[in-house]
C-alpha cells in the first residue's frame, strides 16, 4: 500500500515532498526565506530551530493553512499547489498540532468524527477509531468526554485522528512538550513504528537529545533561513545547538555556596476548589521555601500549576490567612498588591495579557506592577520619569532589545519580553519570586540570561519558587524538586536525587514510596 | 490585482489621528448624496450646515454652549469605554440629574432663598445622574446583567419619569395647563458670562472637565487602572486592580457628569423643566466620544463639530426645509464611519498582485 522502499534506495524516484526556494513574506518581514527541504519516506525528520526561526510558518504552508508567497512544493516529484489543510489530507498528510483543538464537552468518538473529512457513518468511526488505538498501543475509550482526560490522552485523540486518514506524509509540532518522560517514550515507539510502515515524519522539537535519539535527518532554521541539514545522530547536543542559535550559549554558571536562611514562603495546607468547572481543586498542598533556595515544580500542564500560581499571587483569594505565609505574616487573604509590599513578586506564564498589557508602553507595564511598592505613585498621580527609569534599568542590566526606548509591549520578541518581565520583578528586589515557565517559547540567549538571573537571585538571597514543564531547566537551576499531580504536590526531592524516571513517575502519578504504592493498587 | 486587509505590527498613531478626518469626509460625501436624492442642491445645504453657523457670532456662542453638555457626558462616557464598562443610559442620566437639581428650584421657588440654591441645584443633579448610573452598573458586578440592555432601558424609565412630574406636581398651576415648571427664580439659573451673551458658567465647568479628565487618565493612577482594565482585564488582575469596583466608579462618574450636564441645561438655556429638554445629547455623546478617540481633548473637538451639526441642521430646517431628522441621519452614518475607520489602526489595506491567486485557481 505504501512505498516501503528504503530511504538509501531513492537515488531514481523523487522526494515524497520537496520545497524548491519557498518564501513566505508578512509585509516587510521574511519568515520563510528561500526553504528548500526534502522529505522521503521511512524516515523522521527533525525540524529545529528556535522561537521565531520559521518552522511553524514553513509547516503551516505544507499542511496548505497559508499560501507561500514564492517558490513551490512537490509532492511525489509534481508541483503541488494547496488551497486549505483539506487538500492536504486528501493527498495524505496529516498534522497533530502542539495546541490541540479539541471540544471538552464531547466525546472522544465525537471530537474525531467531526475532524474527519469523509462521509462515514458515526458507528463506523467509533470502530474504525478502537481499531486504530489498539493496533498501534495508543488506548482510548471513545465514549469518555475530552474534559476528563490527561494532556497525553488528548495528544493521543490527535495522534489517533490523524492515523485514520491513513496519512503518508505525518507531522507533529513539539509533541513531547506536554507528555512525562515515559509518555515521551512510548510515542517514540510508535512514531519508530510509523516509520517502519514506510511513513514519513516530520518532528518539529527543540529538545536536542530527543531529535539525536528519534531522527534520522535534521533540517536547521535560523531567522527564516535553511542553516544546514545533517545527520543528528553524527552531530552532539552542543553542535546541534550552535547551529540554532548561530553561536556559543552562555553557560549557566551557579554561585559555589549559597546561604540557606529562613523561611520566606511557607504554604501550609492550602486547597482550593477552581472557579472554573474544568479547572483543578488543590488539595493539601504544603512546602516551606527558604531564602537563598530555589524549589523546582514540575508536572504536566494542567496539573493545578495555574490554580497554584492564582493562590500564591493572591488573584484568588483564600479563606483561611494561614495558607499562605510571605515572610513570616499570614498573606492567604491579602490581594496581590498587600503580597507585593510583603516583599513577594511575581511572573506568571502568559506574557501577553497576563504579565503585561499587549497594547501599552513598557513603562506603563512597569506601573502595572511597580505601583505597590516603591516612587512610581506619589498622591495619586504617576511619576513617569519613575516608570521610564525603570525601563531603562532592566533594559541595561538585561540586555532588552527594543526598537525604541519605550515601545508598545506587544511589538517586542518573546525572549526580550520575557527579559523585560524578570527584569521588572527582581529590580524590585523581591524576598520571594513565584515564576511559571520563565523560558517558555523564548530563545536559547534569553532564557539563559532567565536562568542566570534566578540563580544570582537565590544568591542574593531571596527564595525563588519555579514552575515548569521543562525537566532540563529545574534540574539546571533548583535545589529541590517538587511534582504536581491532579491539585496535589508530591514531597520534594533534592535535585541531585531527581532523575528523569523518578519525576516521569510522579508526574504520571505514581507514588516513589514502594509501600504506598502497593496501597494503592490494592485499592 | 486585489485589495487585502492585513494587520499592522504596531498600531499606526497617524492613522489613530487622522481617520476621525476620513470618517468625517466620507460622512460628507453621503450627505451630498443624500441631499441630492432630497432633490436640495447639496452644496447650497452643506454651507447652511457647516459654514454659516460659523460666520455669526451668536450662532458661534450657540455652537459653544450646545457643545457644553455634550462634552460634560463624553469625558464621562470615555471613561466608561476605555473601562470596557458600555454606558448607553447618559440621555437617562441626563434627565435624572435635570428633575434632581429642578427639585430644588421648583421647592424654593418665589422664597427668598439666596444664592446656594444653583451650586446645590448642581449638587443635586450630579448626585442624582452618578446614583441612576449606579443602578445598571450594580446590575452588572453583582448579578452580571448586561450593562448595555439595562443603562438604555433606564432612558425610557426617566423620560416617563420626568413627563410625569411636568404634567402632574410640578406643573405650572398658571401655566395654561402647558407640561412645564414655572420659570426657574434667577437664583435657581446658570450665570451668563457676558450679559445679553448666551454663554454661560456651563461653558466654563466643560472645559474644567476637560482638563480634569485628561489629567486623570494620563497622569493619575486611578485612570491607569480604568485604562489597563479596559485593554487586558487579565494583565490589570494581576496589576492589582479591581475590575469591578472600576465599573462602579467609571459609571458613577459618567453618571454625576450627564446629571450636571441635565440640570445646568434646564437651568440656564431651557429656564424651567419641560419633556424635551435634551435634544438626544446622551446618545449624540456616544459618537462624540467615540469621534473623539476617547480622549479629552478630541471629545472637546468633536463636540464642537457636533454641536455645529445641531446648529446646523436647525437652519437648514428653516432655510432650505430640510427635515430636522437629517441631523440625525447625519450623525448615525458619523458613527457608523468613526468605528469603521477605527479598523485601519490595527489593519492596512494592500494591493496585492493577482498572479498568484490565478495559480491558485489554476491547479482546481
Amino acid at each position: 500500500m505504501l512505498d516501503t522502499t528504503p530511504a538509501a534506495l531513492h537515488t531514481d524516484a523523487p522526494p515524497l515532498l520537496q520545497t524548491v526556494g519557498l518564501t513566505k513574506r508578512y509585509g516587510s518581514f521574511l519568515a520563510n526565506d528561500f526553504i528548500d527541504i526534502e522529505i522521503w519516506p521511512q524516515q523522521i525528520h527533525a525540524l529545529l530551530g528556535e522561537n521565531g526561526a520559521g518552522k511553524s510558518t514553513l509547516v503551516k504552508a505544507i499542511y496548505g493553512l497559508i499560501q507561500p508567497s514564492e517558490g513551490e512544493m512537490r509532492w511525489h516529484g509534481e508541483k503541488m499547489v494547496l488551497s486549505g489543510p483539506s487538500e492536504a489530507r486528501a493527498r495524505g498528510i496529516g498534522m497533530v498540532f502542539q495546541h490541540f483543538s479539541l471540544f471538552d464537552n464531547l466525546t472522544v468518538a465525537e471530537n474525531v468524527a467531526l475532524g474527519l473529512d469523509g462521509r462515514e457513518s458515526f458507528k463506523d468511526i467509533a470502530a474504525r477509531l478502537e481499531q486504530v488505538s489498539s493496533l498501534y498501543g495508543l488506548p482510548l475509550d471513545p465514549k469518555r468526554e475530552v474534559w476528563q482526560l490527561s494532556v497525553g490522552e488528548r495528544q493521543r485523540i490527535e495522534i489517533v485522528r490523524a492515523l485514520m486518514q491513513n496519512p503518508k506524509f505525518l507531522i507533529l509540532d513539539e509533541p513531547t512538550a506536554v507528555l512525562t518522560p515515559q509518555e515521551a517514550d512510548q510515542l517514540f515507539i510508535v512514531l519508530n513504528r510509523l516509520k517502519d510502515e514506510g511513513r514519513a515524519i516530520l518532528y518539529i522539537s527543540h529538545k536536542l537529545e530527543e531529535v539525536k535519539r528519534l531522527c534520522d535527518t535534521a533540517t536547521i532554521l535560523r531567522g527564516g533561513k535553511k542553516v544546514a541539514t545533517c545527520n543528528p545522530k553524527a552531530e552532539t547536543a552542543a553542535s546541534l545547538a550552535r547551529m540554532m542559535v548561530g553561536g556559543e550559549i552562555k553557560e549557566v554558571k551557579a554561585a559555589a555556596s549559597r546561604q540557606i536562611t529562613v523561611p520566606r514562603l511557607v504554604v501550609n495546607d492550602l486547597c482550593l476548589e477552581p472557579d472554573d468547572p474544568h479547572g483543578v481543586r488543590l488539595q493539601h498542598i504544603s512546602f516551606e521555601l527558604r531564602g537563598g533556595e530555589i524549589l523546582g515544580i514540575a508536572g504536566v500542564a494542567g496539573n493545578g500549576q495555574d490554580e497554584l500560581f492564582a493562590a500564591l499571587s493572591g488573584e484568588r483569594l483564600s479563606q483561611d490567612p494561614g495558607t499562605v505565609v510571605i515572610e513570616g505574616i499570614a498573606a492567604g487573604h491579602l490581594s496581590i498588591t498587600r503580597r507585593r509590599r510583603l516583599g513577594a513578586a511575581f511572573v506568571p506564564e502568559e506574557r501577553l495579557g497576563h504579565g503585561t498589557a499587549p497594547r501599552m508602553r513598557l513603562s506603563e507595564n512597569a506601573l502595572l506592577t511597580g505601583h505597590a511598592a516603591g516612587n512610581m505613585v506619589q498622591h495619586g498621580f504617576v511619576n513617569t520619569a519613575a516608570t521610564l527609569k525603570t525601563v531603562d534599568r532592566a533594559t541595561e542590566a538585561f540586555d532588552v532589545r527594543k526598537a525604541k526606548r519605550d515601545p508598545e509591549a506587544a511589538s517586542l520578541s518573546g525572549g526580550n519580553l520575557q527579559k523585560f518581565i524578570v527584569g521588572r520583578e527582581i529590580l524590585r528586589n523581591p524576598a520571594v519570586l513565584v515564576v511559571s515557565q520563565p523560558t517558555w517559547g523564548v530563545d536559547a540567549g534569553a532564557a539563559a540570561v532567565i536562568r542566570q538571573a534566578l540563580l544570582d537571585l537565590a544568591t542574593a538571597g531571596a527564595a525563588v519558587l519555579v514552575t515548569s514543564q521543562d525537566l532540563d531547566e529545574l534540574s539546571e537551576i533548583t535545589d529541590r524538586i517538587a511534582v504536581m499531580f491532579h491539585g496535589k504536590l508530591s514531597d520534594p526531592l533534592p535535585t541531585a536525587e531527581a532523575s528523569r524516571e523518578k519525576l516521569g513517575l510522579l508526574m504520571g502519578g505514581s507514588s516513589l514510596d514502594p509501600k504506598e504504592a502497593v496501597r494503592a493498587a490494592g485499592a | 490585482m486585489q485589495l487585502v486587509l492585513e494587520k499592522r505590527a504596531e498600531r499606526s498613531n497617524t492613522i489613530a489621528l487622522i481617520s476621525p478626518l476620513i470618517a468625517i469626509g466620507l460622512t460628507i460625501v453621503t450627505m451630498i448624496i443624500l441631499f441630492a436624492i432630497l432633490g436640495k442642491n447639496p452644496f447650497a445645504a452643506l454651507v447652511v450646515y457647516f459654514i454659516e453657523p460659523l460666520t455669526d457670532s451668536y450662532t458661534l456662542q450657540e455652537i459653544a454652549v450646545k457643545a457644553a453638555p455634550l462634552v460634560m457626558i463624553a469625558i464621562g462616557l470615555s471613561l466608561c469605554y476605555l473601562a470596557n464598562a458600555w454606558n448607553i443610559g447618559a440621555e437617562g442620566q441626563f434627565l435624572i440629574g435635570a428633575v434632581a437639581g429642578s427639585w430644588l428650584a421648583v421647592k424654593t421657588q418665589g422664597t427668598e432663598a439666596g444664592h446656594w440654591v444653583f451650586p446645590a441645584m448642581l449638587l443635586l443633579g450630579a448626585i442624582a445622574g452618578a446614583l441612576y448610573a449606579l443602578i445598571p452598573a450594580i446590575c452588572k458586578v453583582r448579578f452580571g446583567a448586561s450593562e448595555i440592555l439595562t443603562s438604555l432601558m433606564l432612558v425610557y424609565v426617566a423620560e416617563l419619569f420626568l413627563d410625569y412630574l411636568v404634567r402632574g406636581p410640578w406643573r405650572d398651576p398658571n401655566g395654561f395647563n402647558f407640561p412645564t415648571t414655572a420659570e426657574f427664580d434667577p437664583v435657581a439659573t446658570v450665570p451668563l458670562l457676558v450679559e445679553g451673551g448666551r454663554l454661560h458658567l456651563g461653558t466654563i465647568i466643560a472645559l474644567v472637565v476637560v482638563a480634569a479628565g485628561a489629567v486623570l487618565l494620563g497622569k493619575t493612577i486611578k485612570g491607569f487602572e480604568i485604562r489597563v482594565v479596559g485593554a487586558a482585564p487579565r494583565a490589570a488582575r494581576f496589576g492589582g486592580f479591581n475590575s469591578n469596583q472600576l465599573i462602579l466608579l467609571t459609571f458613577a462618574i459618567s453618571g454625576a457628569l450627564a446629571g450636571l450636564a441635565g440640570i445646568i441645561e434646564v437651568a440656564g438655556p431651557v429656564g424651567h423643566l419641560q419633556p424635551n429638554i435634551s435634544p438626544g445629547y446622551g446618545f449624540t455623546a456616544i459618537i462624540v466620544a467615540f469621534l473623539g478617540r476617547l480622549n479629552p481633548i478630541g471629545i472637546l473637538i468633536a463636540g464642537l463639530f457636533l454641536a455645529l451639526t445641531f446648529i446646523g441642521g436647525e437652519q437648514a430646517q428653516i432655510a432650505m426645509k430640510i427635515p430636522l431628522d437629517v441631523t440625525k441621519v447625519f450623525q448615525g452614518i458619523l458613527l457608523f464611519y468613526v468605528l469603521a475607520c477605527d479598523s485601519l489602526i490595527l489593519y492596512r489595506f494592500r494591493l496585492v498582485s493577482s498572479s498568484r491567486q490565478q495559480v491558485a485557481r489554476g491547479a482546481h
